[in-house]
């Protein structure tokens, strides 16, 4: 089986190409069909891999395909190269099942929409540059599926290219992210030259040969990772994108800005976590990023009232808990609160999209209201993501994963624990800000008129992703539940064994602080609330700590002014001041043509009478 | 006696006064004389592909040597390797386009008009093969005449301002390098008796180092007008926006091709010294271009000007990796010059279509034509996204690879290059979101605009296979131009100095 | 018969000269200007004949026969060109005539 490989990111290319070429031609259902069964196709292909794969793991735990040779130039050769081994399994699976769903879901949501085939072209390229970026074998295969996930985001943010704001918001998106892979792509020029390899495996090998742990190279480049992957990831300082993302479609905030294409950082790291245990500074960096995006977020979404914002900002926090594992070495813990957030949030973005499409598109919760009795299924499903995201202890998935995070952070000295302290506070920001938005949007008095029915297509997808999130989190359960370690086992042999608290003490802090977080939002938010007032403090909150402004500020706006002031070319003014030296001279040399006879023989009387005083005075 | 050479030179230039002659009878024949002359050049050239690739053969595919003015040591002495190889295919190829896209855009002196495109095209290809310096100079001359009257004749508004400040620009620049290619020649008499012009023998020239640095700029400055780099660059944006179509196609395609070509094949193995001790600058100029030209594209609301100053911020690449000079860099170059003559030949193309349909270049009063013309718009996007650098498509791999073999030669000057992909992204979705998103504003031209045709498409359907080619796989570019290449590398490494190749 | 001392004969053409130039300058009668065109021609023949005199060479007056036929055509040139400006611009004024301004 292992041989199909290949298919799992050309199924979904294919289809965008065949969307693409018959754009215009096709019919909607053909159109729906094209892009929902390339995807599930090869969901059907990597599901059978993933089967044989456990069933009788290969050599070394990898399995490797080369396609073909990309190029060789001055001793560099690369090649277009896929490997799978446990880590890519995982990422291989989320995103062709989430991928699938989410596909799935999108065919009824997109219904009636201008250019339905090109919303699924695009959702299906998006997907084989995903499967790319984590199957590549090599930084340079990575490195196209990473720019491709960013030109996809892109094309989908601004999917409906009517609006102007829409096509702000997607360039703000790509150019942001292509700040951090630049970057990366810095840090590949680097790697290329110091190891001389590109192939990942091959390069962590050689680094862990060549470079000391905290020699200034290997910090360097660690730094020049990160970099790339604070800007795909929305974390401190380039998280600016990710809220104003939500322009797109809402499937495509699903899939792209919450289950699969932010979590590229994490899998970066995790991917090349030799390096940055190599580089310890950088590792902490990680882990201090992580921590202060996720209050950072927390606390702006306590002040969003646009419930894809509310998730959007949720999302940064959630990834910012997995760079904070990443950088107290949970790589395990990382990779698992991944793959629950990647349920849950695809859950909570599809049930609020179900909401959306039953009230016009209307997105603030303060217009909703009433919604638990007069939409279940949209309720249930948000209920159960929320539940997820708020840890809600022992029946939801979430709170395993964020329970591994926090247990390695409590584990990882005194540096760990002010991690755990800030993940704890997360936590409980957390349970107040989803809850708050559970009881402001679904219960209370009615505010929008509700309207149409549900398709098997949108309940199918909520009711997997509902399951998911509840019972995804028993594949690992901490020592004190049973001690169940699936994951861990499948990841041992590329990711080091996660440290793991021997107390129960901080589990419990952290479980009650999510609990004291839902019980404050009941109190608060229960008889739900006037929008809030606007005060400093919440406008500060709202607009995400004012990192928006502070960039306008620094950047975009110089950079704008020194577009507009010298888009008529400075350096063309020199040569235009040569030429106009010279017409002017022309100009007053000009002047002595008069025409007049009587003038020239002037002239040449003075002349001749000047030369001959100057020959006889000599 | 080995034609081929002299016949790839002769069809397009007999070509040309035939399609001037027949231009009275039917409009169409010049069309059709062009395609076929341009056509029977690719097939003359077709067989020559690969024929460097083995091994044990000098990187010379092809050469022809005739005496021309032997009193002077002029020869009429034409040599084919595998980077002129690539180039001429280039040239070519982009000849057949621009006739084929001017087929309904020129309708006035069609006759001349192809007897232009023809010349030019003679020209270019003669530089590229030109090996004795006087002749060389001769095709340099020669390409800009006709080229002059593209622009002068079938151009727009400001043709004539821009078709002199072209003329002045590339005479200007070409007199210095006439002066400095006699005083090479007489300083090779000097030293051993003989004149000669000949570039192979002129190679290794013994002279002073201040003597070789006042030479090797003479021909920095008349290739780098041509690149162009900044701050010589501002004939270009005049030059294209003002060119017809066919014309901006040549001028991106082609022309500029030739100053990178100038860089590679003469500044640097001619003075290696003086080259590598000027590289700094060079190379500043070669960031600043990228930098600059970028920021300056950002700023236009003309879109073939905006087009036109990302061509400067491409080319700045190019004038980075010459002067990295190592493999990588300089295999980089090359792809950068293929990939920047498809990716900008078709963005002026579809500028050039666009103008046909709604009259004006001007992005502000554009705004939402992908509801009228998707297929377009649809390109377009293509080509500006390939224009940012996005890999799988050409220019990503000249590109990095210029980037991987500066950062050998240079670590700052390669990360400051590396915002180049920054502003490049910013100018490429600018230009896309002015035309093709948005809101629809009210065209000039009443009549609801038409989308491509199938010439058109055609054209464009055959421009994105090669620029998705020259991304996925460029391998063969990379073996067919490895021998010259290390020929020249050979020749352009200053004693002393090993060349930074290979891996640690 | 005395020879003219060579200075008086010289001043004489510097005289002539001088009043030629001035007439050139000051008329702007054209016909005026061609007759003090004359004058200063004369005067230039009149040094020819006395320096050919004083060194009793014949080619102060072989000069100066070359000076006549050059003054015959000139005048014969330059009074057709008078005539056409005439009818064109109905004036003989030099300064109303100045069409070849730069």
């Amino acid at each position: 089986m292992h041989e199909l490989l290949w298919l799992v990111p050309t199924l979904p290319l294919l289809g965008s190409v065949i969307l693409m070429l018959g754009a215009g031609r096709l019919s909607i259902r053909a159109e729906a069909a094209a892009g929902a069964l390339s995807v599930g196709f090869a969901a059907v292909i990597a599901f059978t891999i993933a089967g044989g794969f456990l069933l009788s793991p290969p050599a070394g735990a990898a399995y490797e395909q080369t396609l073909w040779r990309w190029f060789d130039v001055g001793g560099l050769s690369v090649t277009i190269g896929l490997r799978l081994d446990p880590l890519s399994l995982v990422m291989m699976l989320v995103i062709t099942g989430v991928g699938f769903l989410i596909h799935l879901f999108a065919t009824e949501f997109m219904e009636g929409e201008e250019g339905y085939g090109r919303f699924f072209a695009y959702l299906n390229l998006f997907v084989a540059a995903m499967l790319l970026l984590v199957l590549g074998d090599n930084f340079l295969t990575l490195y196209t599926g990473w720019e491709g996930v960013g030109l996809c985001s892109y094309l989908l943010i601004g999917f409906w290219w009517r609006d102007p704001a829409n096509g702000l918001a997607a360039r703000k998106a790509f150019i942001v992210t292509r700040i951090g892979d630049t970057a990366l792509l810095i840090g590949l020029l680097l790697i290329a030259s110091r190891l001389g390899t590109l192939n990942i495996a091959g390069a962590m090998h050689n680094a862990a040969q060549s470079w000391p742990a905290g020699s200034p190279l290997a910090t360097l480049a660690a730094f020049l990772l990160l970099g790339g992957a604070v800007g795909k990831s929305a974390q401190l300082p380039l998280q600016t994108w990710l809220p104003d993302a939500m322009a797109g479609p809402t499937p495509v905030s699903a899939l792209i800005h919450a289950a699969t294409m932010v979590t590229a950082g994490v899998y970066l790291i995790a991917r090349t976590h030799a390096l940055f245990l190599l580089a310890p500074a950088a590792q902490y960096t990680v882990g201090g990023i992580g921590a202060a995006t996720l209050l950072l977020a927390g606390f702006s979404a306590l002040a969003q009232n646009d419930i894809k914002r509310i998730l959007a900002y949720s999302t940064m926090s959630q990834i910012g808990y997995m760079f904070l594992a990443l950088g107290v070495g949970a790589w395990g813990a990382a990779m698992f609160h991944l793959l629950t957030h990647a349920f849950f949030k695809a859950l909570l973005f599809l049930s609020a999209g179900a909401v959306t499409m039953r009230l016009h598109h209307e997105q603030d919760i303060f217009k909703m209201g009433g919604l638990a009795r007069r939409l279940p299924v949209a309720f249930w499903s948000f209920l159960i993501g929320s539940a997820a995201l708020a840890a809600l202890p022992l029946v939801t998935a979430g709170f395993y994963s964020k329970e591994a995070i926090l247990s390695g952070a409590w584990a990882d000295g005194s540096s760990g624990r002010v991690l755990w302290a800030a993940g704890v506070f997360g936590a409980f920001i957390t349970g107040l800000y989803i809850f708050r938005a559970v009881f402001i949007a679904f219960f209370g008095e009615a505010h929008t008129e509700v309207s149409g029915r549900y398709g098997w297509r949108v309940i199918l997808p909520l009711t997997v992703l509902s399951v998911l999130s509840v019972l995804g989190g028993l594949i690992e359960l901490p020592p004190a539940f049973g001690h169940v370690t699936l994951l861990s086992n499948l990841l041992a042999p590329v990711l080091p064994a996660t440290k793991e608290a021997a107390s129960v003490v901080p589990l419990l802090v952290a479980s009650l602080a999510g609990l004291l977080g839902i019980g404050l939002a009941a109190v608060l938010y229960w008889r739900p609330a006037r929008p809030p007032a606007e005060t400093p403090l919440w406008r500060f909150w709202h607009a995400a700590a004012g990192f928006d402004w502070l960039y306008g500020r620094l950047l975009v706006r110089p950079v704008l002014w020194a577009a507009r002031e010298g888009a008529d070319d400075v350096i063309d003014s020199v040569y235009d001041a040569i030429a106009w030296t010279a017409r002017t001279l022309h100009e007053q040399v000009r002047r002595t043509q008069s025409g007049r006879v009587r003038f020239y023989t002037a002239g040449l009387a003075i002349g001749s009478i000047s030369l001959i005083a100057i020959a006889m005075i000599r | 006696m080995n034609m081929l050479l002299i016949l790839l030179l002769l069809i397009p230039a007999i070509g040309g006064v035939l399609a001037w002659l027949s231009g009275a009878r039917h409009p169409d024949w010049p069309r059709w004389i062009a395609i076929f002359a341009l056509a029977a050049d690719l097939l003359l050239t077709l067989p020559l592909i690969g024929r460097a690739v083995m091994p044990g053969q000098s990187a010379w595919i092809t050469s022809i040597d005739l005496p021309w003015i032997p009193q002077l040591g002029i020869s009429f002495e034409l040599n084919l390797d595998g980077l002129s190889l690539v180039l001429i295919l280039l040239t070519i190829v982009l000849g057949l386009v621009s006739v084929v896209i001017s087929w309904s855009e020129i309708t006035e002196r069609v006759g001349l008009f192809h007897a232009n495109l023809l010349w030019a095209t003679t020209g270019v290809i003669g530089v590229f093969l030109a090996l004795d310096l006087f002749l060389f100079f001769f095709f340099w001359e020669l390409m800009l005449v006709p080229m002059y009257f593209l622009i002068a004749l079938w151009g727009h508004e400001h043709r004539f301002y821009a078709a002199i400040k072209f003329v002045i620009f590339t005479q200007g620049s070409s007199l210095l390098m006439l002066v400095a290619i006699l005083a090479l020649v007489f300083i090779h008499q000097r030293a051993t008796g003989h004149l000669t012009f000949d570039y192979l023998a002129l190679l290794g020239t013994k002279m002073s180092s201040a003597t070789a640095f006042w030479l090797m700029l003479g021909f920095f400055i008349a290739f780098a007008v041509k690149l162009p780099a900044v701050p010589f660059h501002t004939w270009l944006p005049d030059a294209h926006t003002e060119a017809p179509t066919a014309g901006s196609v040549l001028l991106a395609g082609v022309l500029l091709k030739t100053g990178a070509y100038g860089l590679l094949r003469f500044v640097v193995p001619l003075f290696p010294a003086a080259a590598h001790e000027f590289a700094p600058v060079a190379m500043t100029l070669g960031v600043a271009g990228i930098l600059y030209g970028a920021l300056l594209a950002f700023g236009q609301n003309d879109m073939k000007r905006m087009i036109a100053y990302s061509s400067v911020s491409h080319m700045g690449f190019v004038l980075l990796g010459v002067f990295a000079w190592n493999t990588l860099a300089l295999q980089g170059v090359v792809v950068q010059m293929l990939a920047h003559g498809v990716s900008t030949g078709a963005l002026f193309i579809l500028v050039g279509a666009l103008q046909e349909r709604i009259h004006t270049r001007d992005m502000r009063l554009m705004g939402g034509l992908w509801g009228a013309m998707p297929r377009l718009s649809g390109f377009g996007m293509i080509f500006a996204i390939a224009s940012l650098g996005l890999p799988g498509l050409g220019n990503f791999i000249g590109e990095f690879l210029i980037l991987l073999g500066s950062f050998r030669a240079s670590v700052p000057f390669t990360v400051v290059a590396s915002l180049g992909l920054v502003a490049g992204a910013a100018y490429a979705l600018l230009l896309v979101q002015r035309a093709f998103h948005g809101r629809t504003t009210a065209q000039p031209g009443s009549a609801k605009p038409f989308d491509l045709t199938a010439r058109h498409i055609a054209v464009m359907g055959g421009l994105v296979l090669a620029i998705i080619g020259l991304g996925l796989y460029p391998q063969p570019v990379f073996d067919q131009v490895a021998p010259g290449l290390a020929a020249l590398q050979h020749e352009g490494t200053p004693p002393g100095n090993t060349p930074m190749e290979g891996q640690p | 018969m005395t020879a003219i001392p060579l200075d008086q004969g010289l001043g004489l053409a510097a005289a002539l000269f001088a009043l030629g130039l001035a007439g050139v300058l000051v008329r702007r009668n054209l016909l005026f200007m061609l007759m003090s065109l004359e004058v200063m021609l004369n005067a230039a023949g009149v040094a020819f004949v006395v320096a050919g005199a004083r060194w009793a060479a014949a080619d102060g007056q072989i000069m100066f026969i070359l000076v006549l036929t050059f003054a015959a055509s000139e005048v014969s040139v330059g009074l057709a060109l008078i005539l056409l400006m005439h009818r064109r611009n109905s004036t003989l004024d030099a300064d109303a005539s100045y069409h070849l301004r730069g």
